[in-house]
């Protein structure tokens, strides 16, 4: 089965090419731009990226098992992210993310039942002065204990 | 004297707003160079002023531009390395966030230096908010006639583009970056063709970091002379050092390039937590080898910190305090390099699996009596053997643990037998 874009899907995509001299180039911008507009990246949307942007979709492939960010199963509504880095754990950030993983009731790398919460480890998120700290979705949060984090999951209901 | 430059305005509410940012002189750097000044001239100030690499090698900024062939029927880029990926480091995310104009200002006066007509800013994609604002800057620069085609009506014409990375640390390394935004794996490039010839798109290609370029409009406005004044004689200007850790003031410091290491964490970063004393300090990100506690009377400017046997990398500072066990140090630095290696080579593929793999067992207390020997054979052996410098920014942090602290490290060992 073959996966169409949608006409404004088409033209963002061809927005974004026009910036670059190959279209291989515009080939991670593209697949953010799917990934936010599907959750994931299927196979099916990795076929019709290839076919866009002219790629034998293996090359596809490569660059979406290569990443961190891109995601070949769905995620939860809420992607919580936390740092596991060093300027984080000199901050007990380990501590973040046992209180996440007791509260949720999964481990890292896994995804409530009900679809609304994936936890995920992650490496240093560039915001070591504010450790230990999480990202959820495209939000950073900071100076995090296990009561503010309580408070920022509430916000999110 | 006045050290805030580059951080100066920081404090103002909506600097990112084009209408602030020109209310407070902005883009009248761009005016002077693009009106008054050859493009030589520009790159003519920005070597004498010795303005060096904020991303991590320290490379003279005006040398590696004069790199680039003057004459070529060839396209030529600009790369702005904002993928801020080394552990510890954070102080590009300041820039971009309260600055944006500014980095868009140091952009246009390389590519005038350079005769560049294209320039990408590759952002790491957990900046996805940032990115957006760089984007309404960017908008806002077109608007005004700083961007696009025969930029303030004299023939030079610059188009800008924010590109987003997707995650993975070796897209920093400048070969890395470039395959990354061609739409491959990041894996590294060998060395030579560097990219000032054979560079993105097969092109001859500069890449900067985003502070380096940040610092440009300063040295245009103000010449070369005034930025050495601000720094060593060798590595002008200021720094943003980004301090994190065991103190009570964690942040960005800026400051000129030679403050001591000691200052830094005790005056600036306001010392260490009540109770707690220094035991070592990371003085440029993960990759820099560690300094034990009566090593940071260092001068932090590039020549200074490789001398006393480190480097200065992006100017983040990882202070670790008594209580924390440097085994637990070490596990933090053998995982990300694990992780981060892209395995293209062998030595830093399996390097880096088998350090992870011994520190992981002594971390569950099943070490080996020569495992801390055998960690300083294996990252002896990784070090300058290695396609890109990722090999070695994984072994010489642990060969540094592993020698400065092998009484700890044995200790522990001994307490697991
Ligand atoms: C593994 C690795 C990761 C790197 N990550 C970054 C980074 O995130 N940001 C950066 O500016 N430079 C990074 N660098 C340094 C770049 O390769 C390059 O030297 C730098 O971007 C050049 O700009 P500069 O001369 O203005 O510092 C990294 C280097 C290596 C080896
Ligand atoms: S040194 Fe490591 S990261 Fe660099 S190319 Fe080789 S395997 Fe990849
Ligand atoms: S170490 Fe956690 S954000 Fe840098």
């Amino acid at each position: 089965m073959n996966r169409e874009f949608t006409a404004d899907l088409k033209k963002r995509i061809e927005e974004i090419t026009a910036r670059y001299p190959s279209r291989q180039a515009a080939l991670l911008p593209v697949l953010h731009l799917v990934q936010s507009e599907t959750g994931f990246l299927s196979a099916e949307e990795e076929r019709a990226v290839a076919s866009i942007l002219g790629l034998p979709p293996i090359k596809v492939r490569e660059v979406v098992t290569f990443y961190t960010m891109f995601t070949r199963k769905p995620l939860g509504r809420f992607h919580l992210q936390v740092c596991s880095n060093l300027s984080c754990s000199l901050a007990d950030g380990e501590r973040i993310l046992r209180h996440l993983q007791a509260k949720l009731g999964i481990g890292a790398g896994e995804t409530t039942p009900d679809g609304k919460y994936t936890l995920t480890e992650v490496e240093c998120l560039g915001a070591c002065e504010q450790a230990p700290c999480m990202m959820v979705n495209f939000d950073y949060h900071g100076n995090l204990d296990p009561e503010k984090v309580d408070r920022i999951l509430e916000e999110l209901k | 004297m006045e050290t805030k430059v580059l951080t100066k305005g920081f404090e103002l509410d909506h600097l990112f707003r084009i209408g602030v940012y020109l209310d407070q002189g902005g883009y009248r750097a761009v005016k002077k160079a693009l009106t008054e000044w050859k493009p030589e001239q520009v790159l003519d100030e920005v070597k004498k002023a010795n303005l060096r690499g904020r991303g991590g090698a320290g490379f003279p900024a005006g040398l590696k531009w004069s790199f680039v062939p003057q004459k070529t029927d060839k396209a030529k880029y600009l790369c702005v390395n904002a993928d801020e990926g080394e552990p510890g480091t954070f102080k590009d995310r300041y820039i971009m966030a309260h600055d944006p104009h500014l980095l868009i200002e140091g952009i246009i006066l390389a590519a005038y230096a350079v005769g560049i007509h294209t320039a990408y800013i590759y952002i790491r994609g957990e900046y996805e908010l940032i990115a957006r604002r760089l984007e309404g800057a960017i908008g806002d620069a077109y608007a005004k006639g700083y961007l696009g085609k025969n930029i303030l009506g004299v023939g030079f014409d610059l188009d800008l583009y924010v590109h987003r990375g997707a995650g993975a640390y070796i897209c920093g390394e400048e070969t890395g970056l470039l395959e990354s935004l061609e739409g491959k794996r990041g894996n590294p490039r060998l060395k030579p063709p560097f990219p000032a010839s054979v560079g993105l798109f097969q092109s001859p290609t500069v890449i900067n970091n985003v502070e380096t370029l940040a610092n440009v409009p300063f040295i245009v406005l103000n010449g070369a002379a005034w930025f050495l004044e601000r720094g060593s004689p060798k590595d002008g200007g200021t720094r943003i050092f980004g301090v994190s850790g065991a103190v009570n003031k964690p942040g960005i410091y800026e400051l000129p390039v030679g403050t001591s290491l000691r200052e830094i964490i005790f005056d600036h970063a306001g010392g260490l937590k009540p109770g707690r004393t220094l035991k070592a300090v990371i003085p440029g990100g993960m990759s820099s080898p560690v300094f034990k506690a009566d090593e940071v009377d260092v001068k932090m400017d590039c020549d200074c910190v490789a001398a006393a046997g480190s480097m200065l990398g992006s100017g983040a500072i990882i202070v670790i305090d008594d209580r924390t066990p440097i085994l637990d140090v070490l596990s933090k630095v053998a995982k990300f390099y694990a992780h981060e290696s892209c395995g293209q080579c062998t030595p830093c593929r399996l390097g880096t699996s088998w350090i992870h793999k011994i520190v992981k067992r002594m971390a569950a207390g099943k070490g080996r009596a020569d495992d801390v020997d055998g960690l300083i054979r294996l990252s002896a052996n990784i070090k300058g053997r290695t396609l890109c410098p990722l090999g070695d920014a994984a072994a010489l942090p642990v060969l540094a643990i592993a020698k400065k602290f092998k009484a700890e490290l044995q200790t522990a060992l001994k307490g697991s037998a």
